[in-house]
């Protein structure tokens, strides 16, 4: 196994990340860094011009697990870190973003954001509370009074804003995907490549959605003129997770905003900088203030603020179904706010005899190993028809052995750390609980570096469905081998989980690929892919995985109220 | 300034056309030659046709192309017409007459976010999953129709060019587009602009020409599968009867109008006045929705007739690129002609002559902004598209005197009401027979709004989601399964 350990790099603790914390960067052998304008140029000049068709099946469907390989794309320098000491590198303030102006927070506290690969301190950010949270509920109640800019916006001048939005991200690429990867370890070809495309891609979608959701005229019994109108639902408390940290604000962001609403974003205290980066960018765009306020802090105290409020209309979460419980009951407990909830699963991914055998093993690797075994959607239980369970799982190890985890700014890099020392221990956990109640472990099952949260790709076989591996969500770098022999055997046991995220079969036979998708409860059902991800796709989870829907159309869904509007008239005629 | 663009665009390339013929087009402020266009007829079209075909081929560029790739394109050739507003905007005066302040901002602002709001679209034409009944599995996939044939009126060039090719291009067609012949000069700057933009070559062919020859050619063609045409009732039907005669191809129609506009007595009389005023004098009168008989109910029409005159005459005439000018000149000789010919009708079948009714100028085809009153239902001017600064007022009683004269005609395009009465608006805004229903407000049209005619106004609607239907062929996939479970 191919193991980068990080010795080389020196990160530096508190304060505000200077460019003394370059030497990380500096000692890259990616090219030399650089900042400002020309990060900007970079971002919109060589970066871009790898083939288009290559960069769009990237986006398209997550299948960048051979991004390093043969075929080195182009990217952008990475604009972090630099060579002079005169200028900070994280020019941007780590601040609480309310009403389109910087904060400190109301406690003056601050937190420590932590480089997952080395585990040192990039920098302190300021810790929002309740206090915070009260400020910014109040911007954006001011934001959308009656009459406000933005309620009396065109709803095409908020498809404008976003697509700004999505220009400036653009323009900014290089420079987010390396804050991104800095603050949650994924690899930079990854951040590159993949979240950011889908980041610009989902706010455009939405963008073009503003002006197209249609209430309707309804024909009412009797002599009325009867319509519906999509109204806004209002403040918005949106809790964003730390696996993509970019992408999932831009999945709350997008139809909260298209459809005009005002948000109060909690982002993750593990990666906090790439969402503050983009307040920024919301102000440069042109919303006016108060339409989005974006709180770095933490889940009991900010979090907790923001669902159990008696002033926001709805919140939006993604994150793990433990505290899904508590969001929803917070919402109970306090205004029934709305809710809806994007939690855990722990997916089953089927393949079936006949399926494409190369194709089947690589795509049930990515589908496990892919952004560090840190997917919502994850397929952690690959459950392998009986005759050819034993090439699957012999190649599912070769595969695993070859994967190369090492520094996320290493082009060669497929798997960067764990996102913190909680989930390592967690997922080290697992690993000796797997081995303790039987399963057999193939590869793997260790720490991969002697600092920084990396963990070897771990692969086990003959896992048995009552196993705390094959029940639990790990995510992590974990991949579980099942066998099975029968259809309806193995519809049962992929069904018999309290999670319903995802699920995926490998066939070739056109019934099986339909009764298995059909039979499956789960959210999203992959047929020979996985994790193919489009702004266009509603996501979102039967069972205990979640309430309600994101992207899509039917994404739109949870930021309305629908109000209907009844007048009487004198006479009605079809 | 103008040569480069005066060629055939096909296959993102420019042609002479195959004849060797070529057309002048006219300033119609000075009826001075700007310069000459390449005359595209059968042999060009067929060209375009093929090109159009390949483009759309299964495996081709444009086809596997992302949806989402489709609306970025179309954004991208958004950004480029605001880049290029001025010169656009400039192209729309000098040929077509128009008000530069008003090609500049209403032309070219509804052009961009046309193309911005067609190209939201793209990747949200959703199809359908049907619970058939059966052991089967049912699907529809909304695929576009293939080659477009478009063919654009005059008096809104380049507006009219992008409500075709903006729907078209995002439903995944390709289009062989023919601008008009008093106004090419536009839509061919756009063929720079499309190719700039980066669609493949083929998608998007403009051919300029005549309507008998290179327009005839379009609604016969064999290998054309739809055909989209804005323009007069009179070649609508033409239209219509070619594809009938040749490909049954799918037929979009957006014609003439004659549309009411009624005045009740408690509305808000400036408000009424102007906008009956902007709804008949918009772009001298040349639009399909001129709001081209105004009633208005008995106890203020003559109030409201002595203030239209009043505001008729405050018009100045002139050069349309001079800044304070705020009536241009009538498109051509042919339209300058018939129009003063209508108002000599309408002083001969006994209307009231307020204000205007003649020529202005000693050059270029201007019309002074003309007011009649004491309009009956039955004369010419009340009933047919006259197409100028010509406005009907008529004087009415009841609500359903008034409801029954509106739709006494073969139009259906547009209608009004001003009124503060909710009941009454209600009642109104069923009652009509109009593909577009304006209360309290004209000339309110947006992307984001269907707009198209009952009767013979046209058939189908463009803009708005209702737009796309006109775009796409809907196909039903059903798959046998061995279960089938809710």
């Amino acid at each position: 196994m191919a193991v980068n350990t990080l010795r080389k790099g020196k990160g530096h603790g508190e304060g505000r990340l200077s460019a003394e914390s370059g030497p990380l960067f500096q000692e890259h052998p990616v090219g030399s860094p650089v900042r400002g304008a020309a990060a900007r140029q970079s971002s919109r000049g060589p970066g871009h011009s790898f083939p288009r068709g290559r960069a769009q099946a990237l986006g398209a469907s997550l299948s960048v697990q051979r991004v390093p390989g043969e075929h080195q794309p182009k990217l952008p320098l990475i604009p972090l870190g630099s060579g002079s000491k005169a200028q900070p590198c994280l020019a941007f303030s780590l601040q609480i973003f309310i009403n389109n102006e910087w904060h400190d927070a109301v406690s003056k506290k601050t937190f420590p954001t932590i480089n997952p690969a080395t585990g040192e301190v990039i920098c302190q950010v300021a810790e929002g509370d309740k206090a915070d949270v009260d400020k910014a509920v109040q911007a954006a109640k001011a934001a959308f009074q009656l009459g406000s800019p933005w309620r009396r916006m065109d709803a095409s001048h908020r498809g404008k804003l976003l697509n700004r939005l999505a220009d400036l991200i653009e323009r900014d690429r290089a420079y987010l995907a390396a804050l991104e990867t800095l603050d949650n370890g994924k690899p930079y070809a990854i951040s590159y490549l993949v979240d950011l495309d889908m980041v610009v891609k989902c706010l455009r979608y939405f963008a073009g959605w503003s002006d197209k959701f249609h209430g309707k005229t309804i024909p009412l019994d009797g002599d009325f003129f009867c319509y519906t109108r999509h109204e806004p639902v209002g403040v918005c408390g949106q809790i964003i997770p730390w696996n993509f940290p970019l992408l999932m604000q831009a999945w709350k962001l997008g139809p909260a905003l298209a459809t005009g609403n005002v948000v109060v974003m909690k982002v993750a205290e593990q990666t906090p900088l790439s969402a503050l980066y983009v307040a920024n960018l919301i102000k440069e765009a042109g919303f006016p203030p108060g339409v989005v306020n974006i709180i770095p802090g933490y889940g009991p105290t900010a979090g907790a603020a923001i669902s159990s409020h008696m002033d926001i209309d709805k919140v939006a979460f993604t994150g793990s179904t433990e505290v899904g419980h508590l969001i929803q009951k917070a919402a109970a407990e306090s205004n029934l706010k709305r809710v809806t909830l994007e939690l855990g699963g722990k997916s089953p991914n089927i393949i079936m005899s006949d399926a494409d055998m190369d194709w089947a093993v690589d795509q049930a690797h990515f589908a496990l190993f892919f952004n560090q075994g840190q997917c919502c959607c994850a397929g952690s239980r690959t459950y392998v028809q009986e005759d050819v369970y034993n090439e699957f799982v012999e190649r599912s190890v070769e595969k695993a052995k070859a994967r190369v985890v090492g520094n996320p700014f290493d082009f060669k890099t497929e798997q960067g750390p764990q996102v913190d020392e909680e989930q390592f221990k967690k997922i080290l956990g697992y690993i000796s609980t797997g081995q303790r109640e039987g399963a057999k472990l193939l590869c793997g099952g260790n720490p991969a570096a002697d600092r920084g949260y990396f963990i070897q790709p771990t692969v086990f076989g003959d896992v048995q469905d009552s196993m705390t591996i094959a029940r639990e969500e790990i995510f992590g770098p974990v991949m579980q081998i099942l066998k099975f022999k029968t259809i309806e055997e193995v519809i049962e046991r992929a069904n018999d989980s309290k999670y319903g995220l995802a699920a995926a079969v490998f066939t070739k036979d056109l019934d099986k690929a339909n009764f298995v998708s059909q039979s499956l409860r789960a959210g999203t059902v992959w047929i020979n892919c996985y994790d193919v991800f489009g702004a266009q796709a509603p996501f979102g989870g039967y069972k205990a995985s979640g309430n309600g829907r994101e992207l899509g159309e039917y994404g739109l869904e949870a930021y309305v109220e629908v109000k209907n509007v009844t007048i009487k008239i004198p006479q009605k005629n079809s | 300034m103008f040569g480069r663009f005066g060629l055939i665009f096909i296959n993102n390339e420019w042609h002479d056309s195959i004849s060797g013929k070529k057309f002048p087009v006219f300033n119609p402020a000075t009826e001075e030659k700007i310069c000459e266009v390449e005359e595209g007829d059968k042999a060009d079209v067929d060209e375009a046709v093929k090109a159009a075909r390949k483009a759309f081929e299964l495996g081709s560029t444009w086809r596997t192309m992302d949806a989402s790739e489709r609306g970025r394109l179309l954004n991208k050739l958004a950004d480029l017409v605001e880049r290029d507003r001025l010169i656009l905007a400039t192209m729309e005066t000098v040929d077509g007459g128009k008000l530069f302040s008003t090609a500049y901002l209403m032309d070219l602002g509804a052009c961009i976010k046309t193309l911005r709001y067609c190209a939201g679209w793209a990747d949200k034409i959703h199809g359908r999953t049907v619970p058939m009944d059966g052991n089967f599995f049912t699907f529809t996939r909304h695929e576009p129709i293939g080659v477009c044939g478009q063919i654009i009126p005059w008096n809104f060039p380049l507006v009219m060019l992008i409500w075709k090719i903006a729907p078209a291009l995002c439903c995944g067609n390709t289009v062989v587009v023919k601008p008009a012949e008093q106004t090419p000069l536009s839509a061919l700057y756009m063929g720079s602009l499309i190719k700039e933009a980066g669609f493949p070559p083929g998608v998007v062919n403009i051919v300029p020409g005549f309507g008998p020859t290179a327009g005839a050619a379009i609604s016969h063609h064999m290998d054309i599968d739809k055909v989209a045409f804005t323009g007069s009732t009179e070649v609508g039907k033409l239209i219509k009867e070619a594809a009938g005669k040749s490909n049954l191809k799918r037929v979009t129609l957006e014609l003439g109008g004659k549309s009411p506009n009624i005045i009740f007595a408690d509305a808000d009389l400036d408000a009424a006045v102007e906008f009956a005023h902007i709804g008949l004098f918009y772009h001298q009168g040349q639009c399909c929705i001129a709001g081209s008989r105004i009633f208005v109910e008995e106890p203020i029409y003559d109030e409201f007739v002595r203030r239209s005159i009043e505001r008729a005459k405050k018009y100045t005439l002139g050069d349309p690129l001079k800044p304070g000018v705020q009536q241009g000149p009538q498109i051509d000789k042919e339209q300058f002609k018939k129009i003063l010919e209508l108002i000599e009708s309408g002083k001969k079948e006994g209307a009231k002559l307020e204000c205007g009714g003649g020529p202005w100028g000693d050059k270029g085809y201007f019309i002074q902004p003309t007011v009649f009153s004491n309009v009956t239902d039955d004369m010419r001017i009340a009933k047919e598209e006259i197409f100028g600064p010509v406005q009907q007022i008529m004087k009415f009683k009841t609500v359903d005197e008034v409801i029954k004269r509106a739709n006494n005609t073969t139009y259906g395009l547009a209608a009004a009401v001003f009124t503060k009465d909710i009941d009454k608006a209600l009642t109104f805004a069923a009652a009509l027979q109009a593909g577009t229903v304006w209360v309290n407000c004209y000339s309110a049209l947006s992307a984001q709004c269907p707009f198209g005619g009952f009767k013979m106004s046209g058939n189908g609607r463009e803009m708005g989601e209702y737009g796309l239907h006109e775009y796409t062929e809907v196909k039903t996939v059903t798959i046998k399964i061995p279960q089938k479970n809710s």
